[in-house]
């Protein structure tokens, strides 16, 4: 029974978005099936977000009561879960101060505080970059030399100063790299990953569909 | 042996034939007979690759004329009939292979270095005393890469439960929480270690892409895991995760799907597996003839596609390829 009903569940679902690929939405012949079977997923998802936050909190709770190492992180995370979410959900009766619209305390939680953190996160991928090109452009071999080369080439056509100093070299220089490098040998390579992760995708979903891959189950 | 391949490519022949010649039944009613069927094909269908010019002049043609309230709607989208095509080939070479599979054959895969090693980097963290971090990818549970991260989670899980290492599993969304927590208890119990399971060893972490980062980040620096592994899909994200394990000194084996990020990948963990690599790991892993006869349809699917790209380079380099790409293009 713990098997069946999961396997028909996912047999019946994935049946109905295939039909709904090929089933005309403006004849009406499917209804409004798809919407409602994607809204399942959004009241489940919705559902399933209270075990989300029991989770998180029971977590760092544990860590904070214990002291474990790193304790002051973890109340940060419990102290900044509570200052977003209950502004958020008190009503704006009370005081215009609640809710999630603008000029709230969560509005201005998100655009002052979360906003810029993430933006800090995220502009830091510069540095990493720079270390990771470090590692792997090291000419250790004949292959490892050639990525640095092509590196080299495809850094310098990509930046307004690198394009000129090509041109100094070979007036269709940059064209070539454009043409040779990024549209023909790595165009096909990543259209090869791409085709067949496709194909992997799709014969994964079929696995599931007809039962035989249950491993996303503990099976 | 010999017998039973001569068998399936016939089946494949004339599979593709069929293929060829229905998915000339969208083209000819293009040109021959503009129906209403053929051009009312939703808001977001590309005309100009469903339909030939002298259908773009019917529908501007069409465009002039007032609806008369009396146009029929066409039930199927004839202009996806090459992808139903496509996937009752591929849905029949895979049962194909997999009912061979079940009949006792035994199947050659290739060596996987990334999944042949997880097992070495799980025994690496036990001998040291210290956590195993997995990241099951930054996607819901709808999306297929993380079903197959969630799948190889449970083969890790079975690992550690053997040997008694901690398993760490940050995860971003609530379905994918219970879908891991299920996974790891069930892979505990099977390995007959249920003590050794704790439900907090799948933990969420945080719903934003970079504050789930950072948590992971942190994760890293403070817990030290001796092995990394990250399996799913992973965007702008991935290489702060990898650098950081990296820098934390941890061995790391990372899988995805996302063409963008395996660079990345490749050039800050020990081993990757590359885009189909990660849908084959639940078989190579568990090594059951069934999914494994899902590979090996696959494999032949590809030879398909080979064959039939190089049939398109050929037919477009003579400069007759106009109606084999319409093949393709109308999707």
């Amino acid at each position: 029974m713990k098997n069946t009903v999961p396997t028909i569940i996912a047999f019946l679902s994935g049946l109905v978005m295939i039909f709904t690929f090929f089933v005309n939405p403006e004849s009406g012949a499917l209804g409004n099936l798809e919407p409602e079977i994607l809204s399942w997923v959004t009241i489940v998802g919705g559902f399933t977000l209270l075990l989300g936050v029991v989770s998180i909190i029971r977590v760092n709770y544990d860590s904070v009561k214990r002291r474990q190492e790193g304790w002051g992180y973890k109340l940060a995370t419990l102290i900044s879960i509570f200052a977003m979410a209950i502004p958020a959900v008190l009503p704006i009766s009370w005081t215009s101060a609640f809710g999630t619209g603008p000029n709230t305390i969560y509005d201005w939680l998100f655009n002052y505080l979360d906003a810029p953190m993430m933006s800090t996160m995220f502009a830091m991928l510069a540095f990493y970059i720079a270390s990771a090109a470090f590692r792997a452009f090291r000419a250790r071999n004949v292959e490892a030399t050639l990525l640095l080369v092509t590196a080299v080439l495809v850094m310098l056509w990509r930046i307004p100063m690198g394009e000129i100093a090509l041109r100094y070299i070979h007036h269709s220089l940059p064209d070539l790299i454009n043409t040779y490098i990024m549209s023909g040998a790595n165009m096909a390579v990543q259209r090869g990953i791409i085709i067949g992760a496709a194909l992997g995708a799709a014969a994964m979903s079929l696995r599931i569909m007809l039962g035989i891959e249950r491993t996303y189950m503990g099976k | 042996m010999i017998k039973s391949s001569k068998r399936i490519i016939r089946a494949l022949t004339i599979l593709i034939l069929s293929y060829l010649a229905l998915s000339f039944i969208p083209i000819l009613a293009d040109t021959t007979n503009i129906s209403s069927d053929t051009l009312v094909t939703g808001p977001n269908a590309d005309t100009t690759t469903i339909l030939g010019e002298d259908s773009l002049a019917a529908i501007v043609q069409q465009d002039i004329t007032p609806p008369t309230g009396k146009e029929k709607t066409s039930v199927v989208r004839w202009d996806r009939l090459n992808a139903l095509i496509f996937m009752l080939i591929f849905s029949i070479v895979i049962l194909i292979y997999t009912r061979w599979a079940r009949s006792g054959k035994s199947l050659f895969i290739r060596k996987i270095n990334g999944l042949d090693e997880i097992e070495e980097a799980v025994g690496r963290a036990t001998e040291m005393g210290k956590p195993v971090l997995y990241v099951p990818g930054l996607q819901e549970l709808d999306e297929i890469e993380t079903i197959a991260g969630v799948s190889i989670l449970g083969r890790v899980a079975r690992i550690t439960a053997r040997y008694g290492t901690p398993l760490m599993v940050p995860v971003r969304y609530p379905l994918v929480l219970a879908a891991g927590q299920e996974v790891v208890e069930q892979a505990y119990l099977e390995e007959g270690n249920p003590d050794g399971y704790n439900r907090d060893m799948v933990r969420y972490v945080a719903g934003e892409q970079f504050a789930f980062t950072a948590t992971v980040n942190g994760i890293m620096m403070r817990e030290r895991p001796a092995t990394n592994i990250y399996m799913g899909a992973f965007f702008a994200e991935s290489l702060l995760l990898a650098e950081t394990g990296n820098a934390a000194g941890s061995i790391q084996i990372a899988g995805t799907a996302q063409p963008e990020q395996l660079p990345f990948f490749v050039a800050a963990c020990d081993y990757t597996l590359m885009g189909e690599e990660i849908y084959a790991a639940s078989a190579y892993l568990s090594r059951e003839p069934l999914l494994l006869g899902g590979l090996k349809g696959q494999d032949w699917m590809k030879i398909l596609l080979v064959a039939l790209i190089l049939i398109g380079i050929i037919l477009v380099s003579l400069g007759i390829g106009g109606w084999y790409l319409h093949l393709f293009t109308s999707v």
